[in-house]
């Protein structure tokens, strides 16, 4: 009866444990040593690309974040202070301080055996510009004072005192304190136009000095402005595009994708060419006589510029999303819903429209990322008021050379980007976007 | 001709057509005509289907009668007024797509409800008769899945029910079958049928599918070449061709080429290109000395007729069986071509059968209708 059984259905387990492969090995190991040669064949292939990612993008975005908060030009060539601080940590205002508000001799002798050895270094620079950050003319303090660290005796306080009477001064105490450890929010801080008091409480930084925030909301509403811009202007033409012959619909492509195919710097600066106040477009303008000579348009290097110049640049990488989304619907839909009883506009708000919208949030959130970084079209054609925050980011890259500060605003853009994907994953899901 | 429709309301004695073509003509570029003259008058509660091979004008003259494509000249009436300046939606005419167009992004109710919306009815109305058009369909339970969800069949018949939800008089039907395998099609295609009984909607259908044609339509419109070359009942398209382009496209059919000899009104003396002596029925315009086409469908030829019997018979040669279970398929060669198919229906005691054996084909003169000639 048995042989009877596993004769007709030898598939059928006789007991309940796992299934195993001809030969008793569990079914899942024999699976998975005969698919191993194909895994790592495929993972081969995908090595020198993984590799390249992680080179090029994991390492550089986690160095800079890391960079964000880490400094450690103060705490590395001021050791002896560094260590005075770390052991002295009651030592605050109000309490442990002498009555002039200042630490007491034994930091001074450890400030003057750090300056003596930032004068064996060189280091009295480096030093000096990371306070310098938090309080400016700091730097010279520290040069001016190292060059005469060799001649400094006891008592350490009074003889520094001697040489700048800024070492007087408690909140330089204060932000050398901060400054000294390693690891630190400040930079944020910096970027997010707030500062330590001299008791250490966060605070805004006064109106007038306050930079980085309203860069960052001028460029968020640019690149909105832009994304929004750049759908209005790309949708008849994706529409277009999906609808002509194909013999059509390629020379309109070849317009569309022509900038890609020209030099980024030529497009820019032929928009300065066309757009700037002494340019063909208000030439033209007076030469009709609708705007007087000396009422020329600016429309070059302020918000305008860049807007203008920014929404050419990224127009393509809104149609190509659209066009590809609007050539895999089909007539049909549009006729149907015709057939039915709708109106031409009911037809294109309830049919069409709805079945674009994953061309629209591809090309709109690639068009706002595109444009919340953007730098070098900004840079040529904004003037003072259509810099984005991106151009500030290379301000502290490499005229101010405070590159913590840099790496806090392009994370703090990181964050912001990471913060829109996931509203845009939550409110659209990420599934149903379609670039082209 | 009409004897589907209810018998109250014979449909080509009504003194008004619903639907009518005259002198339609289309053409896309200028130059060439996709539809030539059309002329068509469709009752109410008719099935018509246009049926022909691709590029015949067949799609075109639904899409002008839908009014997606403007006519180059001539008019459409629908009741009796002029539609070419109509818009489609205010045309109230039902339309079904080949691949049915179900708004992908609304569920099966929200898409039987569109037509209802966009004609502001109430809402209570409008919940009412989705529910009674997917019980129709026998759908009542997939009004909140989504067209993907659903299977080719099942679209269909959303698709089906959507195009009757607002209860039009007129429905077309663009090859809706056309995407499902044979037997789902079979079975939609009495579904469809039922539902224009019960309904008594008027449908036109178009496909190039003969056997869907034969057995839906009240009426068939076969197009070639954008002319309608025959328009009638599926009995008389089939029996009575009227020309050999009708008799090629509707099932299956034997070609004799050869020459009247003598025409006696109704019938003729045909003489085949091998020699062979015919007769058959005239229906090619011509009298003596008109090339001719003749025409025999397989299922009417006897093999090896008893003596005796009121037949035309020639002498030919098995070449080939086909097993075809129900029937068998003989390919023989007669009077001069190889490709005269007989059926044989497969019942017992039939004779044994052989390639290579002589036999004797034959047919009733009724049975053969002497066409415009086909060159081979």
């Amino acid at each position: 009866m048995s042989t009877v059984a596993s004769d007709t259905s030898p598939s059928l387990p006789v007991d309940s444990g796992p299934i195993t492969a001809a030969d008793g090995t569990p079914l899942h190991v024999a699976l998975q040593r005969a698919t191993r040669k194909a895994r790592i064949r495929a993972f081969l292939l995908v090595a020198p690309l993984l590799a390249f990612v992680i080179l090029t993008f994991v390492a550089p975005i986690g160095q800079m974040l890391w960079r964000s908060v880490e400094n450690d030009s103060f705490s590395a060539n001021m050791p002896a202070l560094t260590a005075w601080f770390k052991a002295n940590e009651a030592v605050q205002p109000g309490a442990g301080l002498d009555s002039d508000g200042l630490p007491g001799e034994d930091a001074f002798a450890a400030l003057a055996a750090d300056l003596a050895g930032a004068r064996e270094n060189r280091t009295a620079g480096v030093v000096g510009t990371r306070v310098n950050y938090d309080l400016s003319g700091s730097r010279s303090l520290f040069t001016k004072s190292a060059r005469r660290a060799n001649r400094l005796e006891a008592p350490y306080k009074a003889a520094l005192l001697d040489v700048d009477e800024d070492w007087g001064n408690p909140e330089l105490w204060g932000v050398m304190r901060r400054s000294s450890s390693t690891y630190s929010a400040g930079f944020y801080l910096a970027a997010l136009d707030m500062q330590y008091d001299a008791q250490g409480n966060v605070e805004s930084v006064p109106d007038n000095r306050r930079i980085y925030v309203p860069l960052f909301v001028r460029t968020l509403w640019l690149s909105a402005l832009i994304s929004v811009l750049c759908l209005v202007l790309a949708y008849p033409i994706a529409h277009l595009l999906a609808r002509l012959p194909l013999r059509y619909s390629n020379i309109l492509m070849i317009f569309v994708l022509l900038p890609f195919w020209t030099s980024l710097l030529v497009r820019t600066t032929s928009w300065m060419v066309l757009m700037q106040s002494q340019g063909v477009v208000n030439d033209l303008l007076v030469a009709m006589g609708i705007v007087s000579d000396d009422g020329r348009i600016q429309m070059m290097y302020n918000q305008i510029g860049t807007l203008i110049a920014m929404t050419h640049i990224l127009l393509p990488f809104m149609v190509l999303p659209l066009y590809s989304v609007m050539k895999t619907i089909p007539h049909d839909y549009v006729r149907a819903a015709r057939s039915l009883g709708a109106t031409p506009s009911t037809a294109f708000w309830k049919v069409y429209f709805p079945q674009t919208v994953p061309g629209i949030g591809a090309g709109v959130l690639l068009v706002f990322i595109l444009a919340v970084g953007y730098y070098i079209t900004p840079a040529l054609v904004g003037g003072s008021s259509g810099q984005l925050i991106s151009n500030l980011i290379a301000f502290h890259m490499q005229k101010s050379l405070n590159w913590s500060l840099a790496a806090a605003l392009a994370s703090l853009l990181l964050f912001g980007v990471i913060l829109l994907y996931w509203l845009y994953d939550r409110l659209i899901g990420i599934d149903n976007m379609k670039f082209g | 001709m009409t004897g589907h429709a209810a018998p109250d309301a014979a449909p080509h004695a009504a003194p008004e057509p619903m639907v009518r073509f005259k002198n339609v003509q289309k053409s896309y570029d200028g130059e060439t005509l996709v539809v030539k003259d059309l002329n068509v008058d469709i009752a109410s509660g008719e099935f018509l289907t246009m049926l022909g091979p691709s590029g015949s004008g067949k799609t075109t003259s639904l899409m002008m009668l839908a009014g997606f494509e403007p006519a180059t000249h001539g008019e459409i009436i629908l009741n009796g007024q002029s539609i070419n300046d109509v818009p489609p939606h205010k045309r109230g005419i039902g339309m079904v797509f080949q691949n049915y167009a179900l708004f992908p992004h609304m569920t099966v109710s929200e898409n039987l409800a569109f037509p209802l919306q966009v004609r502001k009815m109430s809402k209570a109305d409008t919940e009412a008769k989705v529910k009674r058009a997917l019980e129709m369909v026998e759908l009542p339970e997939f009004g909140s899945r989504r067209p993907a969800q659903l299977s080719g069949g099942q679209q269909q018949r959303v698709a089906v029910a959507r195009a009757l939800v607002f209860e039009p008089e007129l429905v077309l039907m663009d090859e809706p079958l056309g995407a499902l395998d044979k037997q789902l099609r079979e079975q939609m295609q009495y579904e469809i049928k039922h539902i224009h009984e019960s309904l008594g909607v008027t449908v036109v259908y178009v496909t190039h599918d003969q056997s869907e044609a034969l057995t839906m339509s009240d009426r068939i419109a076969v197009f070639n070449d954008g002319v309608i070359q025959q328009l009638s009942s599926p009995d008389t398209l089939y029996e009575k061709p009227d020309n050999s382009f009708v008799a090629q496209f509707i099932g299956e059919n034997n070609r004799l080429n050869g020459t009247i000899t003598e025409s006696r009104g109704q019938t003729c003396s045909v003489k085949l290109d091998n020699g062979e002596q015919v007769v058959a029925d005239h229906v090619v315009a011509g009298g003596e000395g008109t090339r001719t086409t003749l025409s025999i469908r397989p299922e009417r030829i006897e093999l090896d007729p008893p003596a005796g019997s009121q037949v035309v018979t020639i002498d030919g040669k098995i070449e080939e069986l086909i097993y075809l279970g129900d029937h068998i398929r003989v390919r023989m060669s007669v009077a001069g071509t190889d490709e005269f198919v007989v059926k044989v229906r497969n019942h017992t005691g039939r004779k044994s059968l052989e390639a290579g054996q002589q036999a004797t084909v034959g047919w009733d003169p009724a049975d053969c209708r002497a066409l415009d000639a086909l060159a081979d």
